[in-house]
């Protein structure tokens, strides 16, 4: 039985564990039905020409672990920004873990999916956001289809939340392999800020799919700042889907940080519905051996007046291989978009591979769209410098290859994520060098 | 004289004998010889293409030059194997004639970088950040150089000249033992030439040494040297003391030339 057949016979015991008397239910079953149609993207499909899922479709998933798991903080404190105060809301094995979390009510919500799903206070906003903006895409559909848990944000009017909040999925792997649906929403009212920290990770050796769907609502000038940490182990594979919707002056960034795991692919979307909206959209992606990242954008400008920013910069060693598909519509509507788009890749190897396409779609004629896409290797004369001053060939190509990913950390705005991403860098270069730069 | 050379050949900082070197199959050197002492400032002049900056490069370990024969010693120990942060470890530094643009990486942290490095490789600890401060703002004071542009990335937008002081406030950071200076004059007005000057005659001492190489005598006005040699063809074919130099100016380098083939 392939995995497609393995997730549709497992439906039924899906909804023994859900309110199939429900509205959502309606929303979960028309998914469902979608992703019984499409099935998973296959290489034939445009937007998947670069990226194939095969590899990892083979493996035997657990379709919907249903064990409560407990993990030692000890064990897995690296994991989290913890030198700073936070909101956290964890899970292990798809499970909401009290324990590890630290949610709220307290004048904002940061809790659970399940909850907003279920309980009738938070009926009207899930009625008026839940899969409003989310594709009706295979993946999308599917993790609809099993939408149950996850985080569930909202930032009501003129509130700034002090503390970052961070979500972080932990898969402890015992079950053979296991698949994973996550599904968060955000809501973030007008005038509101909120920073939200993301992460996925495996704690053993065992496969992982994770496909998981957050749909983001920025209202009127509210700010949202957004990190992906993708350092997960070699093992597991994420389809991450974000959806995004910004109302009139708002400015949202997502960072996507991409060092670890096998199969990445991120598919990033912005829908801007109002004038001097702000989307900022940024990445560093470092891989070596046969990892594989694909970073799919969409900036969609609907109105007049607005701006995007993009800067995806990309490492590649030994046999890995990255894809950037930067798309781009400026609707006939959206005079005076500045729309910018910037890509640049290093490879390391001459195995590696980089596949890069810019896609402007541009119907609007007073406009400044730029796009540009770079492909190359360290500079030989620099490193020869740096050795010259006493800095050994490992440490300067780090150095180099830092200095080359910075524009991307100077916008990251929290401190201590900028310092983890840092080390994190150092770590998968191999070196002990502070980059203070 | 016996004993003087004796004495000479233990004390050698630098001991180049009879290189050949080539760069992509062209022979560049072709048997040079060259002795410096510690104490000592040596220029290298000659006209463009004779191999001075081949020479220089290939001192500080460039791959792409390949050394056909001969061998370079730096206090009696064989170099010309070592990586070039080796040979940077063991104090070589070379003032590039065109220092490398490297955005992202402050002029700071580059040098904070190099000294650490250069520590952890002779197994000393990091410099403390207080040492490394004072050691800063000395340097950065004796090339007359502004704090502002320290905390700019690396040679990025630099003139000209504040690239070759850069060059020479790195040089005193690191404190070499052999400094070659490769036309660390071309590209200075007269205020920057005395300066950079300046900084490299307050770092000599009697147990480093330097090598100048210019095209031009006006460099060697404020750091005088104690030999010239001419290099031509990719061999040393005249040495004198200062007052070369200065014919060398007045006269060109064709006499020079005829001199040999006579």
């Amino acid at each position: 039985m392939d995995l497609k057949e393995k997730i549709i016979s497992s439906y039924v015991a899906f909804e023994d564990g859900v309110n199939i008397n429900s509205d959502i239910h309606e929303i979960r079953t028309e998914a469902f039905q979608n992703f019984e149609k499409l099935g998973f993207p296959s290489k034939k499909l445009e937007a998947w020409k670069y990226t194939s899922l095969n590899t990892i479709l083979k493996e035997d998933y657990s379709i919907f672990p249903d064990k409560e798991k407990s993990i030692n903080l000890a064990d897995v404190k690296q994991y989290f920004i913890h030198d700073i105060d936070t909101y956290k809301v964890i899970f292990i094995d798809g499970k909401y873990s009290s324990f590890l979390s630290e949610t709220t009510h307290d004048s904002i919500d940061v809790c659970l999916m399940s909850s907003a799903l279920t309980k009738a206070k938070y009926k009207p906003v899930i009625e008026n956001y839940f899969n409003k903006i989310a594709k009706q895409d295979n993946l999308t559909s599917l993790n609809t289809a099993f939408s149950k848990e996850g985080a569930y944000i909202h930032i009501p009017k003129n509130t700034e939340v002090e503390k970052p909040i961070q979500i972080i999925n932990f898969t402890t792997g015992t079950e053979a392999a296991t698949m994973l649906q996550p599904r968060n929403l955000i809501v973030v009212e007008q005038n509101a800020h909120v920073q939200i920290i993301e992460r996925h990770q495996s704690l053993t050796e065992n496969a992982v799919l994770t496909n998981v769907v957050t749909e983001v609502y920025a209202d009127r000038h509210s700010t949202v700042d957004f990190y992906k940490i993708q350092n997960d182990h070699i093992s597991a594979s994420l389809v991450d889907n974000t959806f995004i919707e910004q109302q009139s002056e708002s400015v949202v960034s997502v960072h996507t940080f991409s060092f670890g795991g096998n199969i990445t692919r991120n598919n990033l979307n912005f829908y801007q519905k109002g004038e001097h909206i702000d989307s900022i959209l940024k990445g560093i992606t470092i891989i070596e051996g046969k990892q594989h990242v694909d970073h799919h954008t969409l900036v969609h400008h609907i109105e007049p007046n607005c701006e995007s920013h993009q800067d995806y910069k990309g490492i590649f060693d030994e046999r890995a291989t990255g894809v950037f598909n930067g798309k781009v519509i400026v609707e006939k509507e959206a005079q005076k978009t500045n729309a910018y788009q910037k890509n640049n890749n290093v490879l390391v190897s001459d195995k590696s591979t980089i596949n890069a396409k810019p896609q402007l779609e541009i119907f609007a004629d007073d406009v400044k769209c730029s796009h540009g896409c770079t492909i190359g290797q360290l500079d030989e004369e620099a490193l020869f410098y740096m050795q010259q001053r006493g800095i050994g060939i490992k440490e300067a190509r780090a150095l180099l290859m830092y200095a080359f990913a910075n524009t991307v950390l100077e916008s990251v705005k929290i401190p201590e994520v900028k310092d983890r991403i840092t080390r994190l860098i150092a770590n998968k270069l191999n070196v002990n060098i502070g980059f203070n730069i | 004289m016996y004993l003087k050379s004796q004495a000479n050949s233990i004390n050698n900082m630098l001991k180049i004998e009879n290189l050949k070197a080539s760069v992509d199959n062209k022979s560049i050197l072709k048997g040079l010889n060259l002795e410096v002492n510690a104490g000592e400032v040596h220029a290298i002049m000659g006209p463009n293409g004779a191999g001075k900056s081949t020479l220089a490069n290939i001192i500080a370990g460039k791959e792409e030059y390949e050394v056909n024969q001969g061998t370079i010693e730096l206090n009696g120990e064989d170099i010309s194997e070592l990586a070039p942060e080796e040979r940077a470890h063991i104090g070589v530094f070379l003032s590039f004639q065109y220092p490398v643009e490297i955005p992202g990486v402050s002029v700071t942290n580059f040098i904070k970088t190099a000294i650490n490095e250069n520590r952890k490789a002779k197994g000393l600890e990091e410099m403390p950040a207080k040492n490394m401060l004072k050691m800063i703002r000395e340097k950065s004071e004796l090339l007359e150089i502004d704090r502002k542009f320290l905390s700019r990335s690396l040679n990025e937008g630099f003139s000209g000249g504040e690239k070759k002081r850069n060059e020479i406030f790195q040089m005193a950071m690191l404190e070499p033992k052999l400094a070659i200076l490769d036309e660390t004059d071309s590209g200075l007005d007269i205020d920057a030439l005395r300066i950079v000057a300046n900084g490299v005659n307050k770092l000599k001492s009697k147990d480093n040494a330097v090598i100048v190489i210019t095209h031009y005598q006006r460099l060697l006005d404020y750091i005088v040297p104690d030999f010239v040699h001419v290099l031509h063809d990719g061999k040393i074919v005249k040495t004198g003391d200062a007052s070369l130099a200065l014919e060398l100016e007045a006269r060109g380098y064709d006499w020079i030339k005829e001199e040999m083939i006579s």
